[in-house]
């Protein structure tokens, strides 16, 4: 019968009773009927009835027995026994306890947010058959819109392909302004995804009608709820973005946020229309590659048959058009903004959860010495119960169950702990100016995870006394009296976990010691700008209504503004500040280029604009050249300033003020100044060739005013904050120190070295606790051997040497493997954070420190104990 | 071995009842059983029910409850298939034993 029907035979045991009892009554029953038909009389068959079947309850306990259930019956009282056998040695059980929270809490946290980042499917109402579809060269995930609506026309194997967007706005009602962060979307995103409207309708493909035909949004579900009250009036109404009025036709349903995992934008706006007129030239435009694809897979369709399609289709492209001379496909998961920032954050955490399983192996490997130390200390018991009689196997069983009552114990609190932990985190918004929110709370597989990682680990650390438990003599353990019969000259199994423990604990050790390094230099690393001392403070003009020729006297104004505050040295503006959220790259190429395909251009370079002063303000330093002035504008000679690496990467060693270059608009660009490198994307970037052009010459409505002032922000910020609300009251501007607006990029390394700080801390106790409870057990099981050495007249340091000679042995050879463990693992860390490396004589040191640090905190008091042994004190007491 | 032979013979006569008779309740296999047998066999009681659980458990039979000729309330047992191979494979090596015990009769 099946097992489900022996398990609710178990529990429900008295139900089984029961129907015996039922059964027991029809037999007896008929066969009086039999017995009254042959001729008896009622009383005598009743009798006769009765007696042929015996005693009822002997009966129902045989057929109960015969019941398999009954091995739960045992294991009941194996987990009974276990339970009182654990209360009855508490200190072992608080440290296994402790030891196993640490462990699986740990395992629960990375592995909850493993699971909401890359595991989890998309939050969306059909998440099936989603991909991003990104170029097949690395860091390249953006498309052109001309090329999405090509690959969406032309492909067989995708069902549908939606396009988005993301940017900012200001949106304002007749009572309110708030600045937001909103989608751009192409006009069948909400019907690929599934969405339904919360309230009203959302826009589809049939709304589009070529360029600003739908003046609609649609806003997210938080966003309604937080500023407009949850109020289904708001439908219909009229709001205005960045001073141009759309219509808000509807509310998405309750916990859409689009397809990115983390991101929680307020609207989206159908991506034929925008508030800011110069912002459609991308529709038209097959070299700006600024939006995200998504596409749903047709049933059946495999990614490897759609990326061939699109190739097949960009092939064609690449033929017509000369701007899409490199463009390809391929197909990445979606929800963590294609590879960009999938790949590194896939890559890490992957590595973070090694790390915790290593944790855990470790706990467990210490779980085991301390087990099997524990299980030497009861060969006594175990031998009685082997000699009268019960089998080695179910005193395995026994000590098994000890172990897996532990682990589920320590696995449940470490849950409860750890969940406690991402729900604070889920809370957590790291930069509040950005709408990012990780959700990392735990879902049933979560749970499902840290029970069954509890059950192995039990299994685990449980299995190690087997042999023990298999080579017991009874009669030999009996003779001898307990303990002494383990033998302490030979290397055991359990110095080698131990040897195992200390090596693990010393990887991670090192990793965070490489991990901190990295953080700490890579915060010291030359940036090509001075953060400190400066202070951002950053709008896009398009919000106050300015385009075209108004924005450059707004600049001037704000410039002289600002710099006529007291205590401002100096002030300058950049379009996007380097290590920002923007950065766009375009192809240079060599002066007589004819053919501008991007095969034939020279090298990709980082573009920005900038006011004259913004080198100084910025502290970039200008090594040869010029400055710009406000002459260098739009009428004038194109004239550009660019880095070290673009000198090297187009004229080699030669000097390049003077000399030219073109870009894709075929106009030649003369080299005025020269400035160092810098960091333009992330802290760990290759170099990039940057360039600098007058902000007149390549314009835009983003600003951010670099403010170089001695005062405390405090104090200059709401300075600034006057002077500019002079110039346009309507405009809002984001204030931040320049050293604060670079969390952002620091984001990565921080959580990093953060996340493998606590792994680190973690090893380093549990390496404590191992070396220390081995120490402490070897000396306590020797007190007597010491108390006779000493009455012979031993030294102490001939005591200590034998009491600790081999924990000491232990952790320095399994500290350097660790080490050398630690240097092979640290490459993979160099690629998160920024110039980790191991073969730093700091982290060397630190490492080695922190180890014999650790040897000499889990070694004091054994030590101590060995040395306070009084002989006649022990010998009395045998 | 011998209680698993005597065991054995029980829950062969069980499954051959069973697979002459289609459907019987405990009470009418040990009336079988005698009836069979000329009186030769008994099966007690005491033993049957714990074998008719074991069985069931094994997934050989299943159980039912249902009424009687007399209408009276029975738990009516039958072979499954399971049971049906059981009883080709306890048949086989009961006239193994059967063919042992005679070989080694006839030796004596």
């Amino acid at each position: 019968m099946s097992i489900f029907r022996r398990i609710v035979n178990t529990f429900f045991r008295s139900k089984l009773h029961q129907e015996i009892d039922a059964e027991m009554q029809s037999h007896v029953e008929m066969r009086i009927a039999d017995n009254i038909a042959a001729g008896m009389s009622p009383e005598e068959a009743r009798r006769d009835a009765l007696l042929r079947f015996g005693s009822r309850v002997v009966m129902r306990e045989r057929i109960t027995a015969a019941d398999a259930a009954t091995i739960f019956d045992a294991f009941g009282r194996d987990l009974r026994y276990a339970a009182r056998q654990l209360r009855r040695s508490p200190a072992f059980s608080a440290t296994a306890l402790i030891t196993l929270i640490l462990g699986i809490g740990a395992n629960v946290i990375v592995f909850s947010v493993l699971n909401a980042l890359i595991l989890r499917p998309l939050d969306v109402p059909r998440p099936n058959g989603l991909y991003n579809v990104v170029h097949k060269q690395q860091g390249y995930d953006n498309q052109s819109y001309p090329d999405y609506v090509d690959f969406r026309t032309k492909n067989s194997t995708f069902s549908d392909m939606a396009a988005y967007r993301i940017d900012r706005a200001g949106l304002s009602t007749k009572d309110a302004a708030y600045e937001c962060w909103y989608y751009k979307v192409s006009g069948n995103y909400f019907d690929m995804l599934g969405v339904q409207p919360e309230h009203g309708r959302l826009f589809h493909a049939s709304d589009e009608h070529g360029l600003n035909s739908a003046p609609y949004i649609v806003l997210s579900h938080d966003f309604w709820r937080r500023h407009f009250d949850s109020d289904p009036r708001i439908v219909g109404a009229t709001v205005d973005i960045n001073k141009h009025p759309f219509t808000v036709v509807g509310v998405a349903q309750a916990g859409f946020h689009g397809a990115d995992l983390f991101l929680w934008l307020d609207f989206w706006m159908p991506i034929v229309d925008s508030p800011d007129p110069e912002d459609t030239n991308f529709l038209s435009n097959r070299g700006m590659h600024n939006i995200w694809v998504l596409g749903k897979l047709k049933p059946a369709v495999t990614p490897q048959q759609a990326t061939d399609n699109l190739n097949a289709i960009a092939q064609e492209l690449a033929r017509q058009n000369p701007a899409d001379d490199a463009l390809s496909a391929r197909l990445v998961k979606p929800g963590l903004l294609g590879d960009m920032f999938g790949d590194p954050a896939r890559s890490f955490l992957a590595g973070i959860m090694l790390l915790a399983f290593l944790v855990l192996l470790a706990a467990c490997a210490n779980l085991a010495s301390l087990f099997a130390a524990r299980t030497a200390d009861r060969s006594r018991e175990l031998a009685i119960r082997l000699a009268i009689g019960s089998s080695r196997w179910n005193v395995l069983r026994q000590l098994l169950a000890e172990a897996v009552l532990l682990s589920v114990l320590g696995g449940a609190l470490g849950t409860l702990f750890s969940t406690t932990l991402l729900n604070a985190l889920t809370r957590w918004q790291p930069f509040p100016e950005f709408p990012i929110h990780v959700t990392v709370t735990p879902d049933p597989k979560v749970f499902l995870v840290a029970l069954l990682l509890s059950i192995a680990s039990g299994v685990l650390w449980g299995l190690v006394p087997m042999r023990q438990v298999w080579a017991t003599d009874s009669a030999q353990v009996m003779k001898s009296g307990g303990g002494a019969a383990i033998v302490f000259r030979r290397f055991t199994l359990r110095d080698l976990l131990l040897g195992v423990q200390i090596t693990l604990c010393t990887l991670l050790v090192t990793a965070s010691f490489v991990a901190l390094r990295g953080m700490q230099r890579s915060l010291h690393a030359p940036l090509g700008f001075q953060p400190q001392g400066a202070l951002l403070a950053e709008t896009d003009l398009h919000m106050g209504g300015h385009s075209g020729a108004s924005i450059t006297p707004v600049r001037k104004r704000m410039l002289e503004e600002v710099g006529r505050i007291p205590g401002v040295i100096s002030v300058g503006i950049i379009d996007e500040t380097p290590l920002g959220t923007g950065g766009s790259s375009t192809m240079i190429y060599r002066m007589g280029t004819t053919d501008f395909r991007g095969s034939n251009s020279a090298f990709g370079a980082k573009y920005f604009s900038i006011s004259p002063g913004y080198l100084e303000a910025a502290g970039t330093r200008l090594l040869t050249g010029r400055d710009f002035t406000w002459r260098d504008d739009a009428k004038a000679p194109r004239v550009a300033i660019i880095n070290q690496t673009f000198v090297h990467a187009m004229f080699g060693n030669t000097s390049a003020l003077g000399r030219q270059f073109m870009m894709g608009d075929k106009v030649p660009y003369e080299i005025v100044g020269v400035v160092e490198n810098g960091k333009y994307d992330s802290l760990t970037e290759t170099p990039w060739a940057a360039m600098f052009f007058p902000l007149e010459q390549n314009p835009d409505s983003d600003t951010s005013l670099i403010v170089r002032s001695p005062l405390p922000p405090s104090e200059i910020v709401p300075e600034v904050r006057r002077a500019l609300a002079q110039i346009d009251p309507s405009l809002p501007f984001v204030f931040h120190t320049w050293p604060d607006a670079l969390a952002f990029v620091q984001f990565p390394a921080r959580a990093a070295t953060a996340t493998l700080g606590v792994m680190g801390l973690l090893a380093a106790m549990l390496a404590v606790t191992g070396v220390f409870g081995m120490a402490m057990y070897s000396v306590s099981k020797r007190m007597r051997e010491f108390g006779i050495r000493v009455a012979v007249g031993a030294q102490p340091v001939q005591l200590m040497r034998s009491a600790l000679s081999r924990p000491l042995i232990l952790l320095l050879s399994g500290s350097a493997a660790g080490l050398l463990l630690g240097a092979m693992a640290s490459q993979l860390l160099a690629q998160i954070v920024y110039q980790a490396t191991p073969r730093d004589p700091l982290v060397l040191a630190g490492v080695v420190i922190s180890m014999a640090l650790l040897g000499l905190l889990a070694t004091w008091i054994p030590a101590q104990c060995a040395l306070r042994v009084h002989p006649a004190r022990l010998l009395r007491e045998e | 071995m011998a209680r698993n032979d005597l065991q054995g013979s029980l829950d062969l006569l069980v499954l051959k009842t069973l697979s002459q008779m289609g459907e019987l309740h405990g009470y009418g296999i040990v009336l079988h059983i005698q009836r069979a047998s000329d009186a030769l066999l008994s099966v007690e009681e005491g033993s049957l029910y714990p074998a008719l659980h074991r069985m069931e458990m094994s997934g050989w039979i299943r159980s039912e409850w249902k009424a009687t000729d007399t209408n009276r309330k029975a738990k009516f047992y039958r072979l499954t298939p399971a049971g049906q191979k059981e009883l080709q494979r306890a048949e086989k090596s009961f006239e193994q034993l059967v063919k042992g015990i005679r070989a080694i009769l006839r030796y004596a």
